[in-house]
């Protein structure tokens, strides 16, 4: 690896760091003030205009507080997990082509911090590692209440997983029959998904001209079982069983200072990154017109990125908006709904989906 | 598909209460020290003592209330006026007077018992304290001072209703001091400025002159 491309890995990596940074930032500001709007309230408004800068406020105040270590503390898992919750969330972005590949001095830079061939599945076995934090954190604090959330997260976690990748299952089987081949990679779905339906279809073309070539469309039953799991995965209301400050308070309960804020940063962190491979896998990632030409460079270049951001910030209000709606559900609801409508939805659209495919690819199965 | 109907009949409540609220609906709340509510006209926040418009104390030391309160936490000790200098109109003023604000449950009992309306109940209910004596309020606490207010923490508020103060205790203009026989004829306090203009309480020889009067008359 020559020093160019060496340089080029580390400005992927910070920029795509620095920009989860950001937007956690306006994302917790966000969250807030959308509920106050949604309760008839003001939010925060202090902190800088329009109280945006509440969560700096909000940081400085826990980066300065004292963080208590209880007598009866499993110390080493206790210390730990805080940081198992944060890495898996930052290293899931990791993989999300958040703009579009743009070059300098003949170097080719992805906006993205590793373009694995394997996306797909890191993002699943990166999610599935962030429950081992809150298990380990309920665990480890030596007190009953987190220990309940820390199990719940188990259950939760291994339900709504299942439907989770199931789903995923369907989008990438649909994607294969896009272009040449199957692939996992991320960047390669958000590829095949530019342009609009009516360049596929050529028989429906003038009212399909203005439909964006989405998986969302063909998909659209993967898109709403994914949604609903990845709200469970990132334990959001209302699915926030793990942490119901009502009844047990939550895993880290026994949690203060800069650890408890690890914690928060994780979650907002997730509720980020899931938002954008939601956005990548069903609403066509970074694509969109660009008006090249009509332009300047400059513009069609950021344009991909600002698509980007808004297709996963219309998710995350979808998740905020959701949270003021629903009151939690009750633990064997959450069961129910995860083992007896999910998993068996998502079983019966990938059959459907898989039949689709193999018929239009294969034709009948009689014919051969 | 049940499920999916009631969700989207629960997201467009939140959504038209968000939408509703950008577009300046009311709030439900305030920024609370910035901006006050205004509290019920018969709100029970903490007491004052008040005066006669002339700057006499109307408490009259008759631990009426301290009797009523419920709570105990009313201390008041009388003591006989100096007859030179009073301070309140009649024999007898509060010389000591206490509440406990930790104990007081603001029943407003001791409102209702007090004969001179000198315990009220205002509008201020922001008493917090770093100290358990500072809850103990003392006269100087209490007392109205001659602007007809008290020490706390929004010198602006307005405490009390100021007209009803000015106009309801008529019934209330006791003789003069002490009944001490020297100083009979002499007026020590001006009677309660009320609609029209009010001239002071007769004096024993003028109240003898007019009983006197009506009987020849009659």
């Amino acid at each position: 690896m020559s020093w160019p491309e060496f340089w080029i890995v580390v400005l992927r990596v910070v920029a795509t760091f620095a920009l989860l940074l950001l937007v956690t930032l306006i994302n917790v500001w966000a969250e807030r003030k959308i509920l106050a709007d949604m309760q008839n309230r003001l939010g925060p408004r202090r902190a800088g205009p329009w109280g945006i800068l509440q969560t700096v406020a909000d940081g400085l105040k826990l980066f300065f507080k004292e963080a208590v270590i209880p007598r009866r503390v499993e110390i080493g898992m206790y210390l730990l997990a805080p940081f198992l919750a944060v890495v898996p969330a930052f290293l899931i972005f990791m993989v999300v082509p958040w703009g579009r590949p743009f070059t300098i001095g003949g170097n080719e830079v992805a906006l993205q911090g590793a373009d694995l061939n394997i996306g797909l599945l890191f993002i699943l076995a990166m999610s599935s590692l962030a429950v081992y934090a809150v298990v380990l954190a309920g665990w480890s604090s030596g007190s009953k209440y987190p220990l309940l959330g820390g199990v719940r997260a188990t259950a939760q976690a291994i339900s709504y997983e299942a439907a989770m990748g199931l789903a995923m299952v369907a989008v990438v089987m649909f994607s294969a029959t896009q272009g040449d081949g199957g692939t996992l990679s991320l960047s390669e779905i958000v590829e095949r998904q530019a342009g609009t339906w009516g360049d596929i279809i050529p028989a429906l073309e003038p009212v399909l001209r203005f439909v964006p070539r989405w998986n969302l469309f063909p998909q659209i039953v993967a898109f709403v079982i994914f949604f609903t799991a990845i709200v469970a995965e990132t334990n959001r209301a209302p699915f926030d069983l793990v942490e119901a400050e009502q009844e047990i308070v939550g895993f880290h309960t026994e949690y203060s200072g800069m650890r408890f804020a690890m914690f928060f940063l994780a979650e907002y962190v997730n509720i980020f990154s899931m938002s954008a491979i939601a956005a990548t896998l069903f609403l066509g990632g970074w694509n969109g017109p660009t008006f090249e030409g009509s332009v300047p460079a400059i513009v069609s270049g950021i344009l991909p990125t600002v698509w980007f951001l808004a297709k996963t910030y219309l998710l995350v209000f979808l998740f905020i908006w959701v949270r003021a709606t629903l009151p939690r559900l009750r633990y064997d609801q959450l069961m129910q709904l995860g083992w007896k409508r999910l998993i068996p939805g998502a079983l019966a659209w990938l059959v459907l989906s898989t039949a689709v495919i193999s018929f239009r690819q294969f034709g009948p199965p009689w014919s051969s | 598909m049940g499920i999916l109907s009631e969700l989207i009949k629960g997201l467009r409540v939140t959504g038209g209460i968000m939408i509703r609220t950008i577009a300046g609906n009311e709030l439900v709340t305030t920024e609370y020290p910035k901006e006050m509510r205004v509290k019920p006209q018969r709100f029970h926040g903490r007491h004052v003592l008040n005066r006669y418009p002339d700057g006499m104390e109307k408490c009259i030391g008759c631990e009426l209330c301290a009797g009523a309160c419920p709570a105990q936490c009313i201390y008041v000790r009388g003591e006989d006026n100096d007859p030179d200098n009073p301070k309140s109109p009649g024999e007898r003023f509060g010389y000591v007077y206490e509440i406990n604000m930790l104990r007081c449950i603001f029943c407003g009992l001791c409102v209702e018992a007090c004969p001179t309306e000198a315990i009220t109940m205002t509008h201020l209910f922001e008493f917090s304290t770093t100290n358990r004596e500072d809850a103990i309020y003392t006269k100087e606490t209490l007392l109205m001072d001659r602007r007809g207010s008290v020490p706390h923490m929004f010198p602006d508020d307005e405490l009390v209703d100021l007209d009803e103060l000015d106009s309801a205790d008529g019934w209330v203009r006791a003789t003069a001091p002490s009944g001490v026989a020297a100083y009979q004829g002499i007026e020590m306090w001006q009677g309660t400025p009320g609609p029209g203009d009010w001239s002071p309480e007769p004096t024993q020889e003028e109240r003898d002159r007019l009983s006197r009067d009506r009987t020849s008359d009659g």
